[in-house]
């Protein structure tokens, strides 16, 4: 039935209905991804980053927001080259969270 | 009268010296170099008041005047060894007696070499900010091809908050000191435009916020929040740098001119070896470690042996002297025990 009217999603990031699976899972196995403090270094050496739209620090902010719909498609992005490993000041195994990602998404119903 | 031996004549020895020598000690400083002040006198200005380096080095050279110190110049301590209470210090064909020590030996740059991929060394017109510091002094800011440069970008961070480097720690003071940078290249440069590529703007003392403002109210100092990975040199000598720009989240890179990097601080190598001969402890970070965070900095492992600046933990000239005067009230709070 049209009511005239429609409703829009909210912009508002909303914390409490985070899906954090998948971000559980990647920290359990990768701890090294509680040390990012965001200074893109990975990004400005990504060749994929580069030349897609793909962003593999976002990636990170993406997983620690929830917003888990997008993420199959981004990660498909990465070439797991590396290279951002090479750059991070805080030593963040990128590579491994990136394929963490990976598999989470094909068990994530099943992850806790 | 008590003996105190202060190892390294910078502005920490000698605000040390001279705030102990009020209490009518007997103090000798033992400097490597062939001069007082230490790294001071490679400085143009500094933060966040644009003083004129020289001139707290006249307040120096003018303080010192008032006081009988003894100083030995151009001498490092060969040997340390435990005499009851106190220690020996040999120096020389000397030997000192001292019934306090304090170790004032400040800090080393770091070595920009170690970040290859920021292209220090290997590119000409990738400059450190000790360089720079230099240059003001020469009132020199030409590119190695002998242009005035168009665009010149700031480094922040560089061998600070790096793990590849081993130093977790942030130097602290590297950020308002880029940022007074900044504008005074800006004073000498009005034409250019200056950027400053930072992770965060750590302005934690008086007037540095202030300083900040100022960068981006008068001199139009442009302020990206990035971290620089890659710096390479283009055919016609001008240099392209890679980073994030994180805030709108796409890879940026830019061509510019000069690039100076903002070089954190290190432990002398010297620093340990001296540690090593009075067998005081070290954080993991090659800093001395001081008895107690709160109310013990100064005071280390052994007893009778004191610190002072730079050799403690990054610290600016303001809180070097600061810290000087502390390490001085430590001293003389044990000599009274004595």
């Amino acid at each position: 039935m049209d009511f005239g009217f429609s409703t829009i999603e909210t912009r508002v990031i909303e914390f409490d209905k985070f899906d954090t699976k998948i971000l559980k899972y990647v920290l359990q196995h990768e701890k090294s991804m509680l040390v990012c403090m965001s200074c893109g270094g990975c990004t400005a050496t990504c060749s994929a980053g580069n030349l897609t739209d793909f962003n593999v620090r976002r990636m990170q902010i993406m997983l620690r927001r929830g917003e888990i719909e997008n993420l199959q498609t981004e990660i498909n992005k990465c070439m797991l080259c590396g290279k951002c490993m090479l750059v991070c000041p805080r030593g963040v195994n990128l590579r491994n969270v990136a394929m963490l990602i990976k598999k989470a998404l094909v068990n994530h119903k099943d992850l806790k | 009268m008590k003996n105190i031996v202060i190892i390294g004549g910078g502005i920490a020895g000698v605000e040390t010296a001279c705030a102990l020598a009020e209490n009518g000690n007997r103090i000798t400083i033992i400097e490597r170099d062939n001069k007082l002040f230490g790294k001071l006198n490679n400085w143009y200005c500094l933060f966040p008041d644009f003083k004129k380096s020289k001139e707290l080095i006249e307040y120096y050279q003018n303080r010192l005047k008032n006081y009988d110190i003894e100083i030995k110049l151009n001498s490092t301590v060969e040997k340390a060894e435990k005499n009851g209470e106190g220690w020996y210090i040999y120096t020389g064909n000397v030997r000192y007696a001292a019934d306090a020590v304090v170790l004032a030996t400040g800090y080393e740059l770091f070595d920009a070499t170690r970040k290859e991929e920021l292209g220090y060394k290997i590119y000409d017109n990738v400059i450190t900010q000790a360089d720079l510091e230099q240059r003001f002094k020469d009132k020199n800011f030409l590119t190695s091809t002998g242009k005035t440069p168009e665009r010149i970008a700031v480094v922040h961070c560089v061998g600070s908050r790096d793990e590849k480097c081993h130093n977790m720690y942030c130097s602290k003071v590297c950020c308002v000191t880029g940022v007074k940078q900044a504008i005074e290249l800006s004073k000498f440069l009005p034409e250019t435009q200056i950027l400053c590529f930072y992770m965060d703007l750590r302005m934690y003392d008086k007037f540095f916020e202030e300083l900040y403002r100022q960068a981006q109210t008068h001199y139009n100092i442009q302020f990206i929040r990035g971290r620089v990975s890659e710096v390479s040199e283009n055919s016609d000598g001008r240099l392209s740098i890679k980073t994030e720009d994180t805030l709108s989240g796409r890879p940026m890179k830019m061509k510019l001119d000069m690039i100076v990097l903002l070089a954190g601080m290190e432990t002398k190598k010297n620093t340990t070896e001296i540690a090593k001969k009075f067998g005081v402890e070290q954080e993991e970070s090659g800093f001395l470690k001081s008895k107690d965070f709160h109310i013990g900095a100064g005071i280390l492992s052994e007893k009778g042996v004191f610190a002072a600046g730079t050799c403690i933990s990054p610290m600016s000239i303001k809180e070097t002297i600061e810290n000087a005067r502390s390490s001085a009230y430590q001293v003389n709070e044990y000599l009274k025990t004595l």
